[in-house]
């Protein structure tokens, strides 16, 4: 469960960001994970609810945007699909992931007095 | 406090930040990664799951490469030294990553465990991650390469199943290949068909530990990497020459 330990790294940078403006609370976080980032939206959002207890994120809402996987062409740009061979029947050259593999903090709305 | 009206009550700021979550863990990686290009050291982060055959295939590896090779091994483990006691017992400097509960290592205990641990006289510094086919995969250690060990008793569609696992793999190596004739219907070409539609550069190596088969493309391939982190080495030293003479 590699997801508690995400959860753990998202906490911190967002307090460490909250400190650096003097908010009092935050008040949503927007974070999206790839199909391919080996993280899985529901034990995260679990992990999540569980950690946040006592954080400054306490009330803030996790706004989850999961982000399929995108395989294309490096060379002719053509979409290769998923769960097909990972290369570029055209070019014969090795498919290239677009998106879908990120974990990645987009936002983060804090409330400032 | 509102600048609207000015009635005390807090204002939502919005803060872009489009960072990685575990940046924190991909800069110690990056150091980690510095400390074995300065040193030469062929960092492997060998993955795969619990009985794929990672310690036995570092015991063969030892075996044929010990006496030319310095080689060390740092590994995980939930709960026991049994990994580590066997490494050693097949002339590999072992140590090892205690995990507790944690299903995977990270780059800081990678850098934690270096401490203590003779790492900078290493030819070779194998990682042997904790057996599980997903967690390990999403955290960079500062790795040369990621190699990961599959059974042909684990069954031909793995790699369909965890591609999260199998997209980072440098290398694949498929163990315990004397088994095959106990496996009619497992097939090395429907293994290498599935690795293929998850990575996009598949390279796998049919080996038994066992009994030595395709272990010479194993250690030739550990040879070529090697030359590739010397060249790295030389690079970073400035000096524009190999390091250290291949053996």
């Amino acid at each position: 469960m590699h997801e508690y330990s995400i959860v753990q790294a998202l906490l911190e940078r967002v307090d460490a960001e909250a400190r650096a403006r003097r908010a009092t609370a935050v008040h949503r976080l927007s974070v999206r994970i790839g199909e391919l980032s080996g993280v899985e939206r529901d034990l995260l959002t679990t992990a999540y609810e569980t950690f946040r207890e006592r954080t400054i994120c306490e009330r803030a809402e996790l706004c989850l945007q999961v982000v399929p996987a995108r395989w294309e062409c490096p060379r002719c740009r053509g979409p290769i699909a998923r769960g097909s061979v990972l290369t570029c029947p055209s070019c014969a050259v090795p498919a290239r992931l677009v998106e879908g593999d990120e974990i990645m903090l987009d936002r983060i709305e804090l409330e400032v007095l | 406090m509102c600048e609207t009206c000015g009635c005390g009550d807090s204002e939502i700021v919005p803060v872009d930040v489009h960072e990685k979550i575990l940046a924190g863990n991909d800069r110690t990686a990056a150091h980690n990664r510095e400390h074995f290009a300065e040193r030469g050291v062929v960092a492997v982060n060998l993955m795969g799951s619990p009985g794929a055959g990672k310690t036995a295939v570092l015991e063969s590896t030892a075996s044929r490469l010990g006496g030319h090779q310095r080689l060390g091994a740092l590994a995980g483990d939930l709960a026991t030294e049994r990994d580590a006691d066997r490494l050693r017992a097949a002339g590999i400097i072992a140590k090892s990553i205690t995990t507790g509960s944690a299903c995977h290592l990270d780059a800081g205990m990678v850098h934690h465990g270096l401490h203590h641990f003779p790492w900078r006289e290493l030819d070779y510094l194998f990682i042997e991650n904790v057996g599980n086919l997903v967690c390990p995969a999403i955290y960079d250690l500062g790795q040369a390469a990621n190699v990961v060990a599959l059974a042909v008793t684990e069954g031909e569609d793995k790699p369909l199943k965890y591609p999260v696992m199998f997209r980072k793999a440098d290398l694949v190596l498929i163990t315990k290949i004397d088994l095959l004739p106990h496996l009619p219907d497992v097939r090395i070409e429907t293994i290498a068909d599935a690795l293929a539609r998850v990575m996009p550069q598949p390279l796998y190596l049919p080996v038994s530990a066992r009994t030595g088969e395709g272990m010479h493309r194993w250690l030739a391939w550990l040879e070529q990497a090697r030359m590739a982190v010397e060249i790295r080495t030389a690079w970073h030293r400035g000096t524009g020459a190999a390091g250290r003479s291949a053996v």
